[in-house]
This record gives C-alpha cells, structure tokens and sequence, in this order.
C-alpha cells in the first residue's frame, strides 16, 4: 500500500478536498496570503487609488468652477462689448447727424452765395442789356433822322434839320 | 486498483487536478511545506500586486488602461460595501477588498489550462467564510452588546411565533459559513471536473472529439462567469452578513 502510495502520487484518491492531512498545509499558506495580501492594500494599493480619485473629483470640481467663471466672464465681455457697440452707434449717428448739419449750412452758405452773384450777374446783364438797348435806339433813331433828312431832301421839300429830329423823335415815341 | 487503472482505455481522472502536492520532491505535507498551494496563491498576490499597485505606481489624473482596471476595482468594491453594509462599514473595505481579490484572482488564475485552483478547496473557502463569520459576530457584540442578539427576535412577528422564529434564525445565522463556503468552493471544483470529464472524452472519441472539445469551449465561457459571478456572491453575502454588525437596521 505505501509503495503504491508513492507510486500514485499526484493521482486522485476521492476527493483531495476531503484529504484531511493537507489541510493544515493550506489554511496555513491561506492565512500567510491574506495577510500579505491586506497589508499591500491597506497599506498601499488602496490608500493609493482613493487619493487618486479623490485628487481627479477635486480637479474636476476645480475646472468646472474655472470654466463657470470664465463662462461668467464671457457673458460680461459679451455685454461690454455690445454695450461699447450701441455706444459707437449713437456715437456714429451724432457725428453723422452733425456731418449732415455743417454740410447743410455749408450748402445754404454756398446757395446763398451763388443766388447774390447770380443776381449781381443778372443786374449786370440787365444794365448791358439796357445800355446795348439804348445804343441801338440813339443808333435806330440817327438812322431814322438821317434816312428822313435825306428822304426830304429828296422830296425837295426844305427843311432844317431841327424840325427833322423833332418829327423822328415824335415818330419813335409813338 | 491495478486492473482499474489498466483495464479501460478510457482514462479519466476529473479530481487529480486538485491535488495538493509538495513543490519539491514529494515528502508528506507538514503545514509548512511549499506545496502548488502556496504556488498558485503566491501567483494571486503577484497578480494582485500588478493588478493594484504596479499599475497605479504613475498616479495619473488622466488614468493608464491598467489604473483604469485597478479604479475600476476599487470603485466596485467600494460602491457595493457602502450600498449593502452601509456608511459604518467602510471601516471594513480593506478587508473586504482583500477577499474579494483574493477570490476573484484564484477562480480566475485556476482557470489557467494545467492551473491549480486554491478556491475549489473547502479547507480554504472554509477558512474565509470562518473569518467572515467571526468578524461579524465579534465586531456584532462589540458595537451593539447583547442588542446584537436582538437581530434573532423578530419584534414585528406575532409573539407566539417568535421563539420558532428565533430558532429558525439562529440556526440560518450558524448555517452562513456553510453555505458561504461550500457555495464557493463546490461551484469551482464542479466546474473544473465537467472540463476535465469532457476533455477525458476529447482524448477518447477520435474524431468525434469535435463534440466534447465545443463543449469545453462553451463550459470554459460559463466558468469563466462562475469565476467572476462566485467572487462577487463570496464579497456581497459578506457586505449582507456586515451589515447586520455595523448596520442601524436589521432585517
């Protein structure tokens, strides 16, 4: 039986769970395994990962905080800045309404102007035209004088020039 | 003996795997002799250590895929002991972490082809349900002295039943570390000996041996669950048994 013992080692009699002999041998190394096994996580492992959790929640929170605030300060510059445009706005429309004015005045200044010298040009031309009309008058009237002088004398009808140049005159008038 | 062993051709011994042999020579096993006991549970604490601290040794904000794992781990672990025992007894997570990895690296590593698995022995599954009960019990009557015993008097019970009651519970409460260790253990030493039963026919059956090989294929995947599932019902019913010694309410 004990060389068969030897022999058949590593083979199975019933159940090796139920082989009463090892069992000190295992409970031991269990115990041993344990052991070891807790201190490595009590001692590092866990400690270890928990502080990693805990820093990873912490930077999370942190930079949501960062990005609450700097969302906040978007929303600000958002508003400064429409604020600054509604400001250049009627900035904008000031200086343009005030543009508009000065060209106005410009504008009547330079329609004013040009209303005196055209009427300084029309009273000019009028005086010319006046003076041209004149000229031609004296010269229709010298003309007629003369033409009725020398008709008259055609006519052999004598007569001074004076009473020549009243009859023209009266003639013209009429 | 001799005409068993030679007489058929069929060949199969389904519980050799589970024996425990000295890793050197083979003299008896005194309680200290290394033996594939203490091989393959020295390959669990190896494991565990690469598992939880060589893959955390950077203590990346932004986790490796191994941190991740081991995150992983903790969490679960963490999150089921505070769920089921409560806030009190997170006092016990690191010895709660330590069965469950101990449990789930030995179901996993007995699943190595050739392996030895630690867990399919009753002498260990044993030991741990025996410590479980033992820690409840005394951590029990010491947070809560003889209101401890309370937990077997069911007060909302009519006042007749209670004694029956009382009976029915206390021996429930004895009965845990039976159930909590040959739950365990008898899952993994069945498992492990259909594998080995089926691959004595894949050895016998020629080229019919396709059939018991998917077999083993398919069996393989639900050990694999059995592993997984038995680690996780080894750690909750031990969070459950917690929760009675540390926990405000009972039942």
């Amino acid at each position: 039986m004990a060389t068969e013992a030897t022999a058949e080692a590593g083979k199975a009699v019933g159940m090796p769970q139920l082989d009463f002999s090892t069992w000190p041998n295992q409970i031991f190394w269990l115990l041993v395994t344990l052991v070891v096994i807790y201190f490595v996580l009590s001692r590092i492992a866990l400690p270890r990962i928990g502080a990693v959790l805990a820093d990873r929640k912490s930077t999370i929170t942190n930079d949501l905080a960062a990005a609450e605030e700097l969302k906040q300060k978007a929303v600000e510059a958002e508003k400064s800045y429409n604020e600054a445009l509604a400001n250049a706005r009627t900035e904008a429309a000031k200086i343009v309404a005030q543009a508009r004015a000065e060209i106005q005045k410009d504008l009547d200044a330079a329609t004013a102007k040009a209303d005196a010298e055209i009427a300084a040009k029309a009273a000019e031309s009028e005086k010319t035209i006046a003076e041209i009309r004149d000229g031609a008058a004296q010269a229709v009237s010298e003309v007629a004088r003369d033409v009725a002088a020398e008709l008259v004398a055609a006519l052999g009808v004598g007569a001074d020039a004076k009473t020549v140049t009243a009859a023209v005159a009266a003639r013209l008038k009429g | 003996m001799a005409t068993e062993e030679h007489g058929s051709g069929l060949q199969i011994h389904p519980m050799d795997q589970f024996v425990v042999k000295p890793l050197f020579g083979d003299g008896p096993i005194e309680w200290y002799t290394p033996t594939n006991v203490t091989l393959w549970m020295g390959i669990a604490v190896v494991a565990m250590i690469a598992l939880l601290v060589l893959s955390t040794r950077r203590r990346a904000i932004v986790p490796s895929r191994g941190q991740s794992v081991a995150e992983l781990f903790y969490g679960f672990i963490h999150k089921m002991v505070e769920d089921v025992a409560g806030h009190e007894g997170l006092k016990f997570f690191p010895y709660i972490m330590t069965l469950f990895m101990f449990v789930f690296l030995s179901n996993m590593l007995g699943l190595i082809p050739m392996s030895f698995t630690t867990t399919s022995h009753i002498a260990v599954t044993a030991v741990l349900a025996l410590l479980v009960f033992l820690t409840v019990t005394l951590v029990g009557l010491y947070r809560k002295g003889l209101g401890f015993l309370s937990m077997f008097w069911v007060s909302s019970a009519p006042l007749v039943l209670r004694p029956i009651l009382a009976v029915i519970e206390l021996i429930s409460y004895f009965v845990r570390p039976l159930s909590h260790s040959i739950r365990l253990g008898g899952n993994l030493m069945a498992g492990h000996a259909v594998i080995k039963v089926f691959a004595g026919f894949a050895g016998a059956m020629g080229i019919a041996s396709v059939v018991p090989i998917a077999a083993i294929a398919a069996i393989y995947g639900l050990e694999t669950l059995v592993a997984a599932v038995q680690a996780y019902v080894f750690t909750i019913l031990t969070c459950v048994y917690l929760r009675d010694a540390v926990g405000d309410a009972h039942h």
